[in-house]
């Protein structure tokens, strides 16, 4: 959607002078000048207070209608209800840019109005010449940068030993190879929300069937299309066995950090943290495009916001950092390597937006686009690989900051309560490793033990 | 899939109000006379003097009976004409014929009631009733489940779960006492219930079992059974209709449901309330064809696209095999226009809810030279059966879904009492247009009279003007005490002389507030003199209120509601 958004129309920076160009003789005319400026655009409006995006039910008018102020024009269909959309000027529909059934964002162009019947050909052709991406109905999400089935490969958060695996596609007799998605209604809809794509997707339902859960796994960690059940682990294609390969700029680059993280001295503390409430909060919010990395990342925040020696650095080993910002680098495996975007002031930006920074930061990554800023200015850095059923791993420290934490897939296990029932809950292990010039124990058993409580009662996490 | 068979009444609590004014000094009576099934029954009791005696009569002759023996004695049920056996002989014991019974007992005719499998018919054992059992269920579980309402009521609930198999037993158990209650009823009033399998020998003649009875009139009330389009293999198991839905024996992970009519929407919201997900397959291009486009178009998305279900329109299932040998349940869908093939779907289950079809086989109807269309009886305004060459078939009547038209239980059994009212001498025509229908989802819909597409070519026809008057219920303080404010009310109405030509609802308890309205058409009142009515505050009901008030009418108010009021 967010390339939606950059369609030449969002700013309404009139284009007729533009188009003119090629005629500039007219231009000097004063009398044209005023209408000049009169190609309007018709925008998506904001229909509720919780409308992102609406779908256009059916064009009343059609182009080349003259329009009269306070005519409906077109039906929207909101996240809540259809609603006939008005124009607040006299004009002519000169080009409808957004089709019956496409979908598009609230503020982005849906059709251009034209005062005169003259310029129904500029405003068209200014359609046709900007709009290109917003004119295609958006049923089907935009594929963006993603592309299907991709090789998926693994790497364990700072380990430079990387897993290559090709996610089988469903393994549903009736998907014949992958060409045909077999989903199951929720899953699909579930797809739709989280904007994650289910081709290349390997189902964990009855007979390869993708389920939500499925979806829900891919969204949650971070968009990596692959889960838990993949049973075919086959070379990735184009690989020579037996071949020497260079080291990628990448690769050459994670190389050398993983060796200078060497030189400094670090310890590991772990806990187990029962994640039920956080899990029930995860479910219950999900539909709002919340991301379980986003509230992992939140929580961490929180944490660090009473522990800021654990959000501190050492670069020197004579003097440390308190950071003044909690930037939380999450570690996201990407065709060709690793990156750890930065999800800034995690601990001040609310979860909704948080969820909507990693969902676009790992789009990014993904198409390479990351800027330095949104993947290096980490305080500290979380890894997670339970959605691959990991259930403890550790992590290396990147040089530069003062702790990583690697997370563990959350289980149902079997815990004795203090009164002596056993009792069956979510619980997974999250294992911190740090830098032990500035960082203690006692300091990282503390930020344990706040984070455990934040994920165990995370109701502060939507606040 | 609805009637109005809520009947849930005790044996020995009678409302006293009910009872004739000639039989208040009597014992209480077991009988369960205040069985209701449409509004014309109060017409039966009657007003005039003359009525109100054949009541006093009938009542006291019933008490008798109970006095001296539970079941059928032929003192309460008519006496017998001279020539036949039976004045009345009903073949089907479903809610028709149990509507048609009892009024006829009530108009003093000796009556047969044949039944071939259990009392009750679909409505009771397979349809309405244990439909309406599981639904309840599903609106619990619905409620406990949604955290953010329970939420707003400041509520806390742990995790809602169910037990298959009691939910099941309580669609059974409803089934079953239903059952005994309508049997009960008819015993009560002498009915003879007569068990083996109808069919008509000749003219007044029938026969059932290697019995042969004559009857002075025959009412065929044989009902209809699910209809399952060729291609279509039903096991019981995984492919299934609503017979056998409503036992419930599974809770599939995911179920495709063929037709998205009053029946697929109404499992389906059972279904997804106890964690299925749905794909539903509709051969026309909109779901919920039926129902005005309006509110199909709201409940579309109150009802279907938040929940786990997606659709496939304007496609045929034209293959289902039955889940075997490991391999899931296979649906071929073709286009519904071109016949081309579409789509394979793979699903857990699937139920085959694409309507019902006339059970009218065995019947014996070439006897008398009758002609079904499509299994349907053809009948005439008044369900007199009409002969293949297009004559009536002397004193033999056709109601319910035999006839095809309008296949409600409520239909049915006021079909059943237009014809008692017309074999006792009484000329009646039954007003279609005024009966309700409703699907019990969650909220519910409910309609009566005309669509809106359809009262606007009428009034095209006709040079008539037609005018829409809507309500939401969000405006209702009911509604939103019980934070349900999700909701729509529609009138289709005649703005020149303020007659309803339908009313749509979808909202909370819409099935109960239909009625207002179906009255209204049913006893001709114009929205000038109902909306003086006074509702009580707060109620659901205000928002049929404010419908008929919103309505802006020509004419003014007749003298004689006027004067109705000043009476009060």
């Amino acid at each position: 959607m967010s390339r939606l958004l950059q369609t030449p129309f969002l700013p309404s920076v009139s284009l007729p002078t533009k188009t003119r160009s090629s005629v500039p003789g007219f231009r000097v005319k004063p009398r044209i000048i005023p209408i000049q400026a009169k190609i309007r655009e018709i925008f998506m409006p904001a229909l509720s207070s919780t409308m992102t995006e609406g779908k256009i039910v059916s064009w009343v008018k059609s182009e080349g209608d003259k329009l009269n102020k306070g005519e409906s024009v077109v039906v929207v269909e909101s996240d809540k209800a259809d609603m006939d959309v008005e124009t607040f000027y006299d004009g002519y529909l000169a080009a409808i840019m957004v089709e019956e059934g496409g979908v598009a964002p609230v503020g982005s162009a849906i059709a251009l109005l034209a005062e005169t019947e003259d310029e129904i050909a500029d405003a068209k052709a200014k359609a046709s010449g900007g709009g290109g991406v917003s004119q295609a109905p958006t049923s089907s999400p935009p594929t963006a940068a993603i592309e299907a089935p991709v090789a998926v490969e693994k790497k364990i958060a700072a380990a430079p030993v990387s897993v290559k695996a090709v996610a089988a596609s469903a393994v549903h007799p009736a998907s014949e190879g992958g060409k045909r998605i077999v989903a199951s209604p929720y899953a699909k809809k579930l797809a739709k929300e989280l904007k994650v794509e289910l081709a290349g997707l390997v189902g964990s339902g009855p007979m390869g069937r993708i389920v939500a859960k499925d979806v829900e796994a891919v969204a949650a960690g971070g968009g990596v299309q692959a889960a838990v059940a993949v049973k075919e682990v086959v070379a990735a294609p184009g690989v020579e066995l037996g071949s020497v390969v260079p080291f990628t700029t990448m690769q050459g680059a994670v190389s050398r950090n993983m060796v200078e993280s060497l030189t400094v001295p670090t310890f590991r503390v772990g806990y187990t943290i029962t994640t039920d409430a956080l899990d029930a909060l995860y479910k219950k919010i999900k539909s709002k495009g919340v991301t379980m990395t986003a509230l992992l990342a939140k929580a961490t925040a929180l944490a660090l916001a009473k522990h800021p020696v654990v959000n501190s650095s050492c670069r020197d080993g004579n003097s440390f950092v308190y950071n003044s910002s909690i930037n939380v680098a999450v570690a996201v495996a990407i065709d060709g390597g690793l990156i750890t975007p930065v999800l800034q002031n995690a601990d001040k930006v609310d979860i909704y937006s948080l969820s909507r920074k990693w969902k676009e930061l790992v789009d990014k990554a993904r198409a390479k686009q990351l800027q330095p800023q949104e993947y290096n200015t980490g305080t500290f850095t979380l890894s997670n690989l339970g959605m691959f059923g990991v259930d403890r791993f550790d992590a290396i420290l990147p040089p530069g900051t003062g702790a990583i934490m690697a997370v563990g897939a959350s289980q149902p296990s079997v815990v004795a309560t203090k009164d002596g029932r056993i009792g069956m809950k979510n619980q997974m292990q999250v294992n911190v490793t740090a830098d032990h010039r500035v960082i203690y124990g006692s300091d990282l058993a503390q930020f344990l033990q706040t984070l455990a409580s934040i994920i165990e009662d995370p109701k502060d996490l939507t606040f | 899939m609805q009637s109005a068979l809520s009947i849930s009444f005790s044996q020995t609590s009678l409302p006293l109000a009910n009872r004739p004014l000639c039989s208040s000094n009597a014992a209480p009576s077991t009988t369960p006379r205040n069985l209701r099934f449409c509004g014309l029954r109060r017409e039966a009791f009657g007003f005039s003097p003359s009525k109100q005696l054949t009541s006093c009569r009938f009542q006291i002759q019933s008490r008798r009976i109970e006095v001296s023996a539970a079941a059928s004695s032929s003192a309460g049920n008519g006496a017998p004409s001279k020539s036949f056996d039976y004045d009345l002989i009903i073949i089907g014991a479903g809610v028709g014929g149990h509507g048609a019974a009892l009024h006829a007992v009530e108009k003093g005719l000796k009556t047969a009631i044949i039944e071939g499998d259990v009392v009750g018919g679909t409505c009771v054992n397979r349809g309405c009733v244990p439909s309406k059992a599981l639904l309840a269920v599903s609106g619990r579980m619905r409620e406990l489940q949604n955290e953010h309402h329970m939420k707003a009521f400041g509520l806390q609930v742990s995790a809602a779960g169910y037990d298959r198999q009691g939910v099941a037993d309580h669609a059974s158990n409803l089934a079953t006492k239903i059952r005994n209650n309508l049997t009960n009823s008819m015993k009560a009033l002498g009915v003879d219930i007569l068990t083996g399998f109808g069919a008509v020998l000749g003219p007044q003649k029938v026969k059932y079992g290697d019995n042969i009875i004559t009857g002075k009139d025959i009412i065929i009330a044989t009902g209809s059974v699910p209809f399952v389009p060729k291609g279509i293999e039903v096991d019981g198991k995984t492919v299934i209709t609503s017979d056998h839905a409503l036992k419930l024996e599974s809770v599939p992970d995911w179920i495709a449901i063929v037709g998205s009519g009053y029946i697929g929407l109404e499992f389906s919201d059972v279904y997804t309330a106890l964690g299925s997900e749905v794909t539903f397959i509709e051969a026309l291009d909109q779901l919920m064809p039926g129902f005005d486009p309006e509110i199909s178009k709201l409940a579309q998305r109150v009802l279907i696209n938040p929940r786990k279900i997606d659709y496939h329109t304007g496609v045929f299932a034209s293959k289902i095999t039955p889940a075997k040998d490991g391999k899931p349940v296979m649906i071929e869908l073709i286009d519904a226009k071109t016949k081309e093939p579409k789509d394979t779907l793979e699903v857990d289950a699937a139920l085959i809810a694409t309507g019902r079809a006339p059970f009218t086989n065995g019947l014996g109807l070439e006897n008398i030279n009758v002609v079904t269309q499509r299994g349907f009886i053809p009948v005439d305004e008044r369900m007199r059966v009409i002969d293949g060459n297009g004559k009536l078939v002397p004193h033999l009547y056709c109601i319910g879904d035999a006839n095809g038209k309008m296949m409600l239980a409520h239909a049915a059994s006021a079909q059943g009492i237009s014809v008692v009212e017309q074999v006792t001498g009484r000329d009646h025509v039954l007003n279609h247009h005024s009966i309700p229908a409703a699907c019990f989802t969650h909220p519910e819909i409910s309609m009566v009279g005309l669509t809106e597409p359809q009262a606007k070519e009428k009034a095209e026809k006709e040079g008539f003007k037609v005018s829409i008057a809507k309500t939401s219920f969000k405006a209702n303080t009911k509604a939103l005490a019980e934070n349900e404010g999700e909701g729509l009310a529609k009138m289709i109405y005649r703005p020149d002389n303020g007659e309803i030509l339908g009313v749509h609802i979808f909202g909370l308890h819409a099935a109960d507030l239909i009625h207002e309205a179906s009255n209204a058409i049913a006893l001709g009142t114009r929205i000038q003199d109902i909306k003086l009515a006074v509702h009580a505050h707060p109620t659901l009901s205000e928002v049929v209120d404010e419908l008929f008030k919103a309505a802006k009418v020509d004419s003014p108010a007749s003298v004689t509601a006027q004067s109705v009021k000043v009476a009060v």
